[in-house]
């Protein structure tokens, strides 16, 4: 099975298409996008675990909701923050909990190694659930969305909905640019070798330990950059978001969209959210909107069991025609 | 005096995991599936415990009727589902599993609502056992204590005394090689399966009247059961039962020093666990 | 050319539960010989090799790897210093292409930095190595299928490639000629006594014609126990060898 690489012209068509939608006008749409644009970064963060290295983490939102909760509890109650500064603060602790995490957890393999990612981030949540810090159940407010300033000048207002957007979507093509530089490089050849058989790279000279746990820290820092946003977006934080539900469904995002391919983890990311919307929209399907779970969870089972390798999975056949081969295959 | 009773409250939560526990770890020994909805039969047992007590107003009848309920339903889902999921990948027995636990909620919420409910004890057991002057424990949390050790004790008996017991491990090690001794395998697993999830609804159901019922019951648990499995090793009994009750403890004992970080305590415990043996504690692997 | 003593070997010893699979084993390889390891199914030869490589931890004995103890080194340090093993069951990366195979295997001994941001394949140093891995293996041609669709006998020399392309001093080689016809067993045969002259080389084989062909030194093991070393001469002609393999009623896979 080669992995297919997303041929040019249509990730810029992609591109195109991302960056003229909010054009449309309406701020509910605009929010949406930006919601999902939020959404793809954490998928991406964890695809790198899960389709590149193989390394299925239960627990990815703690990282997500730990840096969510770091600005929060940065945010001065009604200022805005400086942006630099508190997004600098929350992917380094979102990085540091993952470099300590991945410490331990990485020690397994296997089923252990979902079961006990779950569980670390499930103490996670019974610190912020249980205890005081971050407001307990009730959570904390960020009034202020943190602002952009660069040497005195403000090019962003991020309290706008449409700036905010184009503000998410640079920084997704950031991400997704840095991963597959990442990706192609030794690092994330080395990943894949890690993937496919760990024993035999570890009997070839790597110390397999170093790059697992180098890539959990760099998935745990990307995810916290989309807790960061997320909190900026909804301006409330609490528990909920280090619920294991929270990384069941960035996992299924990853799974839906097809793994170990980037315009996958996008791609998921989309689909989900999107469902979720239609789901859980009254005008759409009446009084049922409320148990929209019971038909999340119902099409996850039937997919998952149809089609083993997602939405990017069926893409694949068309894109085999259009696709060029590199003599390394790469994602 | 006051540890007696936190040491009984110990070992009565820590058999309650074995219960739930000893389900989960057999099912993956065994059939190599992690199956998230585990939980979700609890929270069945429970639930059904609940409604049938009401519905007949005997908790005496409405324990067994629900296990046994509980039971054709996992044996029902064993036989659509989750036999698809052996040969898989870990990744997709997840994803399928976490999408039956939204099923299995959203279903709750429809048939009995959002509220938390309590559930009563039956009247020969509503009754406390006085240790001092102030202080007394509860009758049926010993009730419930000497139930989970008769399972137990049964459970052993089974796997480790009986010629099925002796048919699962086998099973557990060699799947061709058990087909190949004439095991009829796949109505092996379905009972395995079936018999494990009914482990789980009859903890749920005997432990309603402590915890109550309410949403979520499930998965929280669900969780600890997993911190179990991982201490205590794959597919192991004995592993499970020597976690459970140190988990049992750990929990009992964290409530006691500071109530907030009790939960916290359970974890920690698992990661010392996993520094020193990360294979877990009875696993020969 | 026999040179320097590359792996000495002294009473090594691994239990399993009661039973000594390999049982205080003791051996030498020097630079530019091949060191052949015999015996009848089930002997612990193939114990040894992971006991060697580090895929299994020694219960007692020690290892030596150019006068360093290594006993208690994971399997990538030891490789690191130099100790290549292929594997008897095929375990290549099979959804790479042969040359990407030993491509990773050549990185494995460059951290360069930047190792996270440069094209993996604009290392051209990497890719010379993973070229001469392949042609000292005669699999250059197949450099760019993907392992999955190469036959099993160009599977086990990619093996040895993936292997060559980490530059080790001491090869140790689980029974490569496992499953292969008459044609591809000669031509790894020839390959392996190339690199006879300038490795030090340990080979666990079933293959006796191989075997007599190859080695200057011959162990003969059973029951986890070393029976006898010799040169192969003597090997031939040793009642116990011979009775060992009558005994075990197979002497030739």
């Amino acid at each position: 099975m080669i992995p297919i690489t997303l041929p040019r012209p249509l990730l810029f068509i992609a591109l195109v298409l991302l960056a003229l939608f909010p054009l449309t006008g309406s701020t509910f749409y605009i929010q949406l996008g930006a919601k999902i644009l939020i959404m793809a970064i954490f998928a991406l963060s964890l695809d790198l675990l899960v389709g590149q290295t193989g390394l299925v983490s239960f627990g990815h939102a703690a990282y997500f909701g730990l840096a969510a909760y770091a600005l929060a509890l940065i945010s001065p109650k009604y200022e805005a923050a400086n942006l630099w500064l508190t997004l600098t603060l929350s992917i380094g602790i979102a990085a540091f909990a993952a470099l300590i995490i991945g410490f331990f957890v990485l020690r397994t393999t296997g089923v252990y190694f979902i079961m006990v990612t779950l569980a670390f981030a499930q103490m996670l949540y019974s610190v912020f659930h249980d205890t005081p810090l971050g407001g307990g159940t009730d959570g904390i407010y960020i009034n202020v969305r943190p602002e952009l300033t660069i040497a005195g000048f403000k090019p962003l207002d991020l309290e706008n909905p449409l700036q905010f957007y184009y503000f998410v979507l640079i920084l997704l093509i950031v991400v997704y640019g840095l991963l597959k530089r990442i990706l192609h490089a030794p690092f994330g050849r080395a990943l894949a070798g890690i993937h496919l058989n760990e024993q035999r790279m570890r009997s070839i000279g790597f110390p397999t330990f170093g790059y697992k746990l180098g890539a959990f820290v760099i998935a745990g820092a990307l995810a916290g950059l989309a807790g960061y946003l997320a909190a900026c977006q909804f301006g409330f934080v609490n528990p909920d978001i280090l619920t294991w539900q929270q990384s069941g469904t960035v996992l299924m995002m990853v799974i839906l969209g097809g793994m170990g391919r980037l315009h996958g983890a996008v791609l998921g990311a989309l689909a989900y959210v999107l469902l979720q919307e239609i789901l859980s929209a009254p005008a759409i399907v009446g009084s049922f909107a409320k148990h929209w779970q019971l038909a999340m969870g119902s099409l996850i089972v039937v997919i998952v069991l149809m089609f083993p390798r997602g939405i990017g999975g069926i893409f694949d056949v068309a894109l085999r025609r259009y696709s060029y081969r590199r003599q390394t295959p790469v994602p | 005096m006051f540890y007696l009773i936190q040491l009984l409250n110990a070992v009565q939560y820590g058999l309650l995991l074995f219960l739930l526990s000893s389900g989960l770890t057999l099912i993956f020994g065994i059939m190599g599936v992690i199956n998230l909805a585990h939980g979700s039969f609890y929270m069945v047992g429970a639930y059904l415990a609940y409604w049938l007590a009401k519905l007949t107003g005997n908790l005496w009848l409405a324990i067994p009727i629900g296990s046994v309920i509980t039971l054709g339903i996992g044996g029902l889902l064993e036989t659509m589902i989750i036999n698809r999921l052996y040969q898989r990948d870990h990744l997709y027995q997840v994803l399928i599993t976490f999408g039956l636990i939204l099923i299995f909620e959203e279903l709750r919420s429809m048939l009995f609502g959002n509220d938390v409910h309590g559930v009563a004890i039956p009247a020969a057991l509503n009754y406390s056992i006085p240790l001092t002057d102030t202080l007394s424990y509860p009758l049926y949390r010993l009730f419930v204590t000497g139930v989970c050790l008769i399972i137990a004790a049964l459970l052993y008996w089974v796997i480790y005394k009986t010629r099925i017991g002796m048919m699962i491990r086998a099973g557990n090690s060699n799947r061709l090689m058990a087909a190949s001794l004439g095991v009829n395998v796949p109505l092996l697993f379905a009972w395995v399966f079936a018999v494990g999830t009914a482990l789980a609804g009859f903890a749920g159901a005997v432990a309603a009247p402590i915890s109550s019922v309410f949403p979520g019951m499930g998965n929280q648990i669900l969780i600890i059961c997993f911190v179990v499995v991982v201490i205590g090793g794959i597919g192991s009994i004995n592993g499970a039962m020597i976690a459970s009750l140190a988990i049992g403890l750990a929990d009992t004992l964290g409530k006691v020093i500071a109530a907030e970080y009790s939960a916290i305590a359970v974890y920690l415990v698992m990661a010392l666990i996993l520094l020193w043996r990360p294979q877990g504690i009875a696993n020969r692997a | 050319m026999i040179g320097e003593t590359v792996l000495e070997v002294r009473g090594l010893r691994k239990n399993f539960g009661g039973l000594a699979a390999v049982d205080d084993v003791s051996l030498e390889v020097q630079r530019g010989a091949l060191h052949a390891v015999i015996g009848p199914n089930g002997a612990g030869k193939t114990t040894l090799i992971n006991l060697l490589s580090g895929d299994l931890p020694a219960s007692s004995g020690s290892i030596f790897y150019c006068g360093h103890d290594i006993t208690h080194l994971t399997p990538d340090k030891r490789s690191r210093m130099g100790v290549g093993r292929s594997y008897q069951k095929t375990n290549v990366f099979l959804g790479f292409t042969a040359l990407e195979n030993c491509r990773l295997a050549a990185q494995s001994r460059s951290q360069r930095p930047l190792h996270w941001w440069r094209d993996a394949m604009s290392d051209h140093a990497q890719l010379e190595k993973a070229r001469g891995a392949l042609v000292a293996t005669e699999l250059i041609e197949r450099g760019d299928e993907i392992a999955s669709t190469l036959s099993h006998g160009e599977q086990r020399q990619l093996e040895i490639a993936m292997c060559l392309a980490t530059e080790p001093e001491l090869l140790l080689l689980d029974e490569p000629l496992a499953g292969m016809g008459a044609e591809e067993s000669q031509r790894i045969i020839a390959v392996i006594a190339r690199l006879a002259n300038t490795h030090a080389v340990l080979l666990v084989e079933h293959d006796m014609d191989a075997v007599f062909q190859l080695a200057n030194v011959l162990t003969v093991m059973v029951n986890g126990k070393v029976l006898v070393t010799g040169a192969p001469s003597e090997i031939r002609a040793n009642l116990d060898v011979q009775n060992a393999y009558l005994g075990a009623a197979d002497n030739l896979p």
